[in-house]
């Protein structure tokens, strides 16, 4: 694959050119809650709700992972800090007991900024010592970073350790109630748009070019005279941003947060699900999100040994769709991403 | 801290440190020589405990079931390399873990199909049921103190058998440079399936005596399966005497962590100590691929 200049800026006709199925994708999405109640079926949108939550993480992870080449599988411990850190400060706010100095708050606005900031300086500290090594070892050691955040909310036996911690307190954003099902699911959907919009761009920036070089070639671009180093780095801590606010969304979504939403079993689905979609797309995170949410609330129901026929299919999408499935509607083209 | 519970600690770190090597051995080994990551490594830890209690039952001779256990698990490992990874040796890292990632999940829905989702309790050996006194005041479990020598005794006999013999030579040479090794006329094909199945045994074997002290459940191999690639990682990937000693770092600093740190900490200071080493040296204690 040839490292030409893409066209990065002008690029309003390559955007309605490529961006077609990522427009389709986001249009059926936005039909959901209409059907949800023309079939007087609330489960529906409950469903998907966790879909655009699960697919902001997606596209988030495969900006490391398709366009990084960097294979994160602490994506779930940096969505779990996003969540606690929304439902720790409602939960002060309700007892009325400060956290150290600091008021807790239920307000949304203050909680999930602050969600993207921590979580941010956690993927700055564990991209840090990760990104030091490569391949192989960086995958087992953000594996070993994820268990590390999920042991320590176990632990953490003031938030309801292992059983995780209800958020009794009502959640608002800046006096708006946004928690309401159908609300909830449009707010969580103009993020997941706003989220594709800023890796697209950011893709096909300098830095974005940078980024996939490095991935394709890191001792080509060393000799360039540029010091990748810092360009993963950023990148992980970007990803991981995004990756909180998830966590926090989904905190407010389901006034709940467990240690089990860190479980290493949900970052290696997220990888699934960057790579079912197909990782040189920004827009494949999210069609990988739709099917794997929907299997894994749709195998139950047929088999209570759900877990193996999900597993045959995870063998199966490496094995044989190694496009992903963005790679059924569009090919690639040499300069790569939409 | 008394001078006793300090023993006793220091023993029960021991003993998993040197769980936690039987484990990482064939998991560090493997990734050394065919550079796969097998995140199922764990699925056989816990298919040798399971595979124990139910020879046990069988046969009523706790060491009988735990050789048939430990020789059915290499099997199975055997089975498993020949028939599924092998094809994922020149794929990349990414889909041996979502493969072996899968493969996980169809070993726990196949062992909760034969044995159930509730906890299967071990029927110990009688004569190793009480405790004994060690010295002085120091009490200490019998069974917990079998399980450490027998676990020393492999751990130092694998040591040897790898760093001391020809065998143990071709190994090493697969793990440093595979296809300099294979044009030296190593069948490093042939030896890959003996390092596999022996690996597999030894994850069964640690799975196995884990088991009999505390419980055997579905999924109990996979916070496992994480330590160990901590282990591996520590140590170098590739290297026997770095995993021996990673592990047994592993497990003396994780017991006195969670005795003596607040438990928030204390869950995590093994993962620090991880990230401080791999700060200091990116390739692990003992690198392997100069």
């Amino acid at each position: 694959m040839p490292e030409t200049q893409p066209n990065a800026g002008n690029a309003t006709g390559t955007l309605l050119r490529g961006a077609w199925p990522a427009i389709v994708c986001i249009a059926l999405l936005a039909l959901v809650p209409t059907l949800s109640a023309m079939f007087d079926n609330p489960f529906l949108i409950r469903l998907f709700t966790r879909v655009l939550i699960f697919a902001i993480v997606a596209v988030a992870l495969n900006f490391v992972l398709g366009f990084g080449g960097l294979v994160s599988m602490m994506h779930a411990g940096l969505f779990g800090v996003g969540a606690y850190v929304v439902a720790i400060l409602a939960v002060h706010d309700f007892d009325g007991a400060p956290l150290w100095i600091f008021p807790g708050t239920s307000n949304l606005a203050i909680t999930i900024p602050l969600a993207i900031v921590v979580t941010a300086l956690v993927a700055l500290l564990s991209g840090a010592v990760s990104l030091r090594t490569s391949g192989a070892y960086f995958i087992m050691i953000t594996l070993a970073f994820n268990q590390m955040l999920y042991y320590f909310f176990v632990a953490l036996q003031k938030y309801g350790g292992e059983d995780g911690q209800q958020i009794l307190a009502s959640l608002s954003f800046a006096g708006f109630d946004i928690t309401k099902r159908v609300t909830f699911y449009y707010v969580s959907l103009a993020v997941l748009v706003a989220v594709m919009l800023l890796f697209w761009r950011l893709v096909n920036s300098r830095f974005g070019i940078i980024l996939r070089a490095t991935a394709q070639n890191e001792r080509r671009v060393v000799a360039l005279g540029v010091s990748p180093l810092r360009y993963k780095l950023a990148a992980f801590v970007i990803s991981g941003a995004i990756t909180g606010l998830a966590g926090g969304l989904w905190a407010a979504g389901q006034q709940f947060v467990s240690p089990a939403d860190l479980s290493w079993i949900r970052a290696a689905d997220f990888v699934v699900m960057a790579v079912l979609g197909g990782m040189t797309r920004v827009w494949g995170a999210v069609l990988g999100a739709v099917v794997i949410v929907l299997l894994e609330a749709l195998l139950p129901n047929y088999t209570q040994y759900w877990q193996m026929p999900f597993g045959l299919i995870v063998i199966l999408i490496v094995v044989y769709l190694q496009g992903g499935l963005a790679g059924l509607f569009v090919r690639d083209r040499p300069t790569g991403a939409h | 801290m008394s001078a006793s519970l300090f023993i006793e600690q220091m023993l029960n770190g021991i003993q998993f440190g040197v769980m936690l090597f039987l484990i990482s051995a064939g998991l560090t080994l493997v990734f050394g020589i065919m550079n796969l990551i097998n995140l199922a490594h764990g699925a056989l830890f816990m298919l040798g405990a399971f595979l124990a209690t139910a020879f046990i039952k069988w046969t009523n001779n706790y060491l009988l079931a735990a050789v048939l256990a430990m020789v059915i698990t290499a099997f199975v490992g055997y089975v498993l390399e020949l028939l599924v990874l092998r094809r994922f040796y020149s794929r990349s890292h990414l889909d041996q873990v979502l493969v072996t990632f899968g493969l996980i999940l169809v070993f726990n829905d196949i062992v909760r199909l034969i044995w159930g989702v509730v906890p299967v309790q071990f029927r110990l050996p009688q004569a190793f049921a009480g405790s004994i006194n060690l010295f002085g005041d120091v009490q200490y479990p019998t069974f917990r103190l079998l399980i450490l020598a027998v676990g020393l005794l492999v751990a130092l006999g694998l040591y040897y058998v790898v760093v001391h013999t020809r065998i143990g030579m071709w190994i090493r040479a697969g793990a440093s440079n595979r296809p300099m090794a294979s044009a030296l006329g190593v069948d490093v094909g042939l030896i890959f399936s003996l390092v596999f199945a022996a690996g597999a045994a030894l994850a069964g074997l640690a799975g196995l005596m884990t088991g009999s002290i505390s419980s055997v459940q579905v999924g109990m191999g996979d916070p496992v399966l994480i330590l160990a690639l901590v282990v591996t990682v520590i140590g170098g990937i590739g290297s026997i005497r770095g995993a021996f000693v990673a592990a047994l770092m592993i497990g003396i600093v994780d017991t006195f962590g969670r005795v003596l740190l607040p438990p928030a900490l204390g869950s995590m200071v093994i993962f620090m100590l991880m990230a401080v080493i791999l700060a200091w040296r990116p390739k692990g204690l003992f690198p392997v691929h100069a």
